[in-house]
Formats: C-alpha cells, sequence, structure tokens
C-alpha cells in the first residue's frame, strides 16, 4: 500500500528548559507512521517516549523539525478531534458514572444528546464493560477504569489512538487480557495506534512497527516492522518469531544503554 | 454506640469543667455587692448565704448559667415575637443580614477566584489587595460603611449585609482558587486533547472538583458573615439584632440580657454552620469526593 503517512515526524528536536540548564528530550527523530499501523514506542524511562507522544498530541512543542498529523500540524489535528489520548491514569471524575464520564469528551464537542447514548452503548461494547453504565469509578477495578478511559477516547470518531502505557499499572494477568481485547478492537475499528510502554513482550505482541528508544537524549536507536500474524493468540509469545523479534528490541534497548 | 460515648464524654467534661467556673467566678465577681448590701443591713454573711446571693442578684456582674438560661426562656418563649423584646425578633433581623451578607461575599468570593486562575494580571493586581483588605479592623471600617451608605440613602438590611460580605468573602476566595486550581495536570492535559474551551474547563472540571474547597470556606464564611452582622449592628443604632440587643444591654448596665444576647448568637452560628456541614456531607458523598 503506498499511500501518505497519517503520522511524519521530520528532524524534530524538543529542548525543556529547566532550572538545571536545558535537557534535551528529544534528538533527530524521524519517523513516518502508515494508516492503520499498531505502533509501539519502548525505552527506558527518560527515553523521550512519552514527550514524543505527547508532541504528536500537541500537549508538548518541538524545538525544531516538523511534525504532521493527517497532514496538518498537531494543534490543527487536536482541533479537528483527529485523536484520541488514553493517560496512564483513567483519569475518571469520581461525580461521574461510566456512561456519564464517556459522554464528557461529546459534550464538550457538542455531539447532539440522541447521538451520545448511541455512543456510548457502542464504545462500551467494544471494551466489554456493557452493563456498566450506571457504575461509579470507585466501583470498578483498575483494569475496568482503564478500558472506560479507552472507551471515553473512543467515543468520537477519532481515527488515530495515543495511548500512554494505558496499561502501566496494572497487574500481569489482567493486562495480558487487556492486551488481547486491544488487539481485537485494533482489528475491528482499523484505528491507527500509537502506544508507549517499557514492557517489551507486550510491545512486541501488539506492534506492527517497534519504535526502539534511548535516554540522554531521547531518540531513536531501531525501528521494528513486525512481521508476526494478525491473529495473535496469546501463545504466540512462545513461537520462534516473536523470541527473534524481542531478542532485537533487546539488543536495540542494550546498544543504546552502552552509548552512554 | 460506644463510638458515640467516646465522641460524648470528652465534651461532656469540658462542658461540666466551664459550668463549674462558671459559677465559682459568679461567687467572686458579685461578691463584693453581696457584701455592700450585707453591711448596709449589719448582718454578716455565711458562705452559703454568700453563694445563694451572689447567684441571685437582679443586675450581677456576672450572671449565673441558670439565670442565663431563664432570662433565654423568658425572652423567647414569653415574649411575641414581633415584641422588641424577643430574642427570636432580634436573632431574625441578624440571621437576615447574616444570610443577605454570606450570599453576597459567596458570590464575590467565587467570582474573584475564577478570575484569579483564569488571569495572571488579575491574580497579581487583585490579590494583594484582597489580602489587605482583611487586615483593615472591621470595627474601625464598619461606621464608615454605615454612615456613608446611609447618606447614599441605604439603610437597613443592605449596610450591615455589606459589611458581612466583607468579611465572608475572603474565606471563600482563599479557598476556591486552592480548589479550582485543584484539577490534577493530567486532567487539564486530558480537557486539552479534546479541546475544551475555558468555560467549558471551568464548569465540567474545575468547579466541580473545588467542592471539598468550596464547603470548607463556607463554614468560615457562615461565621465570619455573623460577626460581620453583629458588629454591623452596633453602630447602626435602632434597627434591632443580637448585636444591637448586647449594646443596649451593656449600655444600661444589663449583663442578662449582653450574655443572652451572646448565647443566642453562638447558637444561631452553631445551627447555621452544622447546616453546611450537613449540606457538605450530602453533596461530597453524591460526588464521591468524600474522602
Amino acid at each position: 500500500m503506498s499511500q501518505t503517512p497519517v503520522i511524519k515526524v521530520n528532524n524534530l528536536d524538543l529542548t525543556f528548559e529547566t532550572n538545571d540548564g536545558p535537557v534535551n528530550a528529544l534528538s533527530d527523530i524521524n519517523l513516518s507512521i502508515d494508516k492503520g499501523d499498531f505502533v509501539s514506542f519502548i525505552g527506558p524511562s527518560g527515553c523521550g517516549k512519552t514527550t514524543l507522544l505527547r508532541v504528536l498530541a500537541d500537549l508538548d512543542e518541538p524545538t525544531k523539525g516538523s511534525v504532521t498529523v493527517n497532514g496538518v500540524s498537531p494543534s490543527e489535528a487536536r482541533m479537528s478531534r483527529a485523536y484520541g489520548y488514553v493517560f496512564q491514569a483513567a483519569g475518571l471524575y469520581p461525580w461521574r458514572n461510566i456512561a456519564s464520564n464517556i459522554k464528557l469528551p461529546l459534550e464538550i464537542m457538542g455531539y447532539p444528546k440522541s447521538d451520545q447514548e448511541d455512543r456510548v452503548s457502542k464504545v462500551l461494547e467494544l471494551v466489554e464493560l456493557n452493563g456498566f453504565e450506571k457504575k461509579f469509578p470507585w466501583q470498578l477495578s483498575g483494569g475496568m477504569q482503564q478500558r472506560a478511559s479507552i472507551a471515553r477516547a473512543l467515543a468520537f470518531d477519532a481515527d488515530i489512538l495515543l495511548m500512554d502505557e494505558p496499561f502501566g499499572a496494572l497487574d500481569e494477568i489482567v493486562r495480558d487480557h487487556l492486551n488481547e481485547q486491544l488487539l481485537k478492537l485494533w482489528k475491528s475499528t482499523s484505528k491507527t495506534i500509537c502506544f508507549v510502554t517499557h514492557s517489551i513482550p507486550e510491545a512486541v505482541f501488539l506492534s506492527t512497527k517497534i519504535v526502539v528508544m534511548s535516554p540522554r537524549p531521547g531518540r531513536i536507536v531501531d525501528v521494528i516492522e513486525s512481521d508476526l500474524s494478525p491473529n495473535r493468540p496469546l501463545e504466540i509469545r512462545d513461537s520462534k518469531e516473536f523470541i527473534e523479534i524481542s531478542q532485537r528490541v533487546r539488543e536495540g534497548l542494550r546498544t543504546g544503554h552502552t552509548d552512554e | 454506640m460506644s463510638k458515640d460515648a467516646n465522641r460524648f464524654f470528652p465534651i461532656l467534661s469540658i462542658v461540666t469543667l466551664i459550668v463549674l467556673f462558671w459559677y465559682g467566678f459568679s461567687v467572686v465577681l458579685n461578691a463584693p455587692w453581696a457584701y455592700d448590701q450585707a453591711k448596709r443591713q449589719s448582718i454578716t454573711l455565711t458562705l452559703p448565704e454568700l453563694v445563694n446571693k451572689t447567684w441571685s442578684q437582679k443586675r450581677p456582674k456576672l450572671p449565673t448559667p441558670h439565670q442565663v438560661a431563664s432570662e433565654m426562656w423568658d425572652t423567647t418563649v414569653n415574649q411575641k415575637i414581633s415584641s422588641k423584646r424577643s430574642l427570636v425578633f432580634h436573632a431574625w433581623i441578624t440571621f437576615s443580614e447574616t444570610m443577605l451578607g454570606f450570599i453576597m461575599g459567596m458570590g464575590l468570593g467565587i467570582a474573584l477566584a475564577i478570575a484569579i486562575v483564569h488571569n495572571r494580571a488579575t491574580a497579581l493586581s487583585v490579590m494583594p489587595w484582597i489580602i489587605t483588605s482583611q487586615t483593615i479592623p472591621i470595627l474601625a471600617l464598619a461606621p464608615m460603611i454605615i454612615v456613608g451608605l446611609g447618606s447614599a440613602g441605604f439603610s437597613g438590611l443592605l449596610p450591615i449585609a455589606i459589611i458581612s460580605m466583607y468579611l465572608s468573602f475572603f474565606p471563600v476566595v482563599v479557598g476556591m482558587v486552592k480548589g479550582l486550581k485543584s484539577p490534577e495536570q493530567l486532567e487539564i492535559d486530558q480537557m486539552k486533547t479534546w479541546s475544551a474551551t475555558g468555560p467549558q474547563v471551568l464548569l465540567k472540571l474545575r468547579l466541580p472538583k473545588s467542592m471539598p474547597y468550596l464547603f470548607t470556606s463556607l463554614k468560615l464564611a457562615m461565621a465570619a458573615s455573623l460577626v460581620g452582622a453583629i458588629v454591623g449592628e452596633l453602630p447602626s443604632g435602632g434597627g434591632g439584632g443580637l448585636g444591637f440587643r448586647m449594646l443596649s444591654g451593656s449600655t444600661f448596665g444589663n449583663t442578662l440580657q449582653i450574655w443572652s444576647g451572646l448565647f443566642s448568637a453562638a447558637i444561631l452560628a452553631a445551627a447555621l454552620i452544622a447546616i453546611i456541614g450537613f449540606l457538605q456531607k450530602i453533596v461530597l458523598n453524591k460526588m464521591s469526593l468524600e474522602p
């Protein structure tokens, strides 16, 4: 498929001014993401993977270089509601029930009332939370809260889903389950997903493309196109191909570190 | 049940202690007059007689709790509500002034807090004045406000309510600035990803999130508002109210009137603050914001 990429990053640099002097958070980032890609950003803390995601979402501004999302600047993309963003914490409002939490972005964006209801039941079905409309966040487990937060990001028609370590705070069993669900969801909605993680198995299991990053300055050390079949049961993690890709990711992370 | 007993016992013991001290001081403070009377009649008082006399004077220096209680009973239940001798009549006036001042103070406080949180220039220019306003003794300011507004044609409830407002908006500003700033960075970023407007962030995130701060501030504001109303009644003259009642008691050396006015004010304050506490519990519980 030859098409214009959904996300294009050229020679991006980002320096934060701090009290201890400038910190080079991202250096010379070049990246292109196609429609329907599932891209994982992996690296140790401080490698700038979250910062890169925040730049794509127009939450941080690059110092140098260019970024386009859907062919326009991140700020225009944000204004045109091009992406849904899932944060590390679910960020549900305790005074709103699950349905009403999912409606929140819809209210802000001015969707008609009847449409809001339809969308809520549709996305709750996608994350398998139907029946929980009237529950309040404190009545849900951590994994369910994070699923509700994903549902909220899916509720409006964004083609891009940006996810910043959404399962980072969850235990491994819940995490495996959510990874399977996310994969299913990605296949059924054909969205483009950018996914920040520091777990190698998670990155390899989910992605069509793995971006390996390294700190000080934050940069890309390897981009791995995964040729794992789109149908991935959890057992695929024991397969030869899976292990090979994991090794390549690990090597990338190691080279990044010895460079210091 | 034992939990209630645990809460009740310390309170009860302190109250008992206060009442004992009070009776003791009544004896000490009222003794000179009792001795004086006895001397005129050329009799000497035994201790029980002295105690009995000090506790039942018509115009004691320090009336006893039971005298205050009976005076309060007398001026609430045994008086027509519309009578100038009724404590209910005066309490109602003070209550009206307090509530009007409280509502205006709450409105002003919230409005200022919203302006301060949204606009750095406002924060820098207005905040120092807000703090300065509270360093001026209200006793000095109250007569000026009453006289000033009086010459502009405002008298009665409004000038006093304005003094109440002057005292009560401050805790609301301070609390609400903190409350409106209480959303975390993540919640603000989240709003930004949805391209929410300033008013939307205010309405859907900042205001709901500030509710715990608001109620705490409102309790302080209510107490301040009542103090403002009483202070405001002093230079106003004629109108009535608990402050006026205490002032007239003081003018005529009627300590019973002062003390019963004082207690009415305390009961009024406790009741008003308890109502806010009750609302706080219901609202925060409903919003799952109770810690």
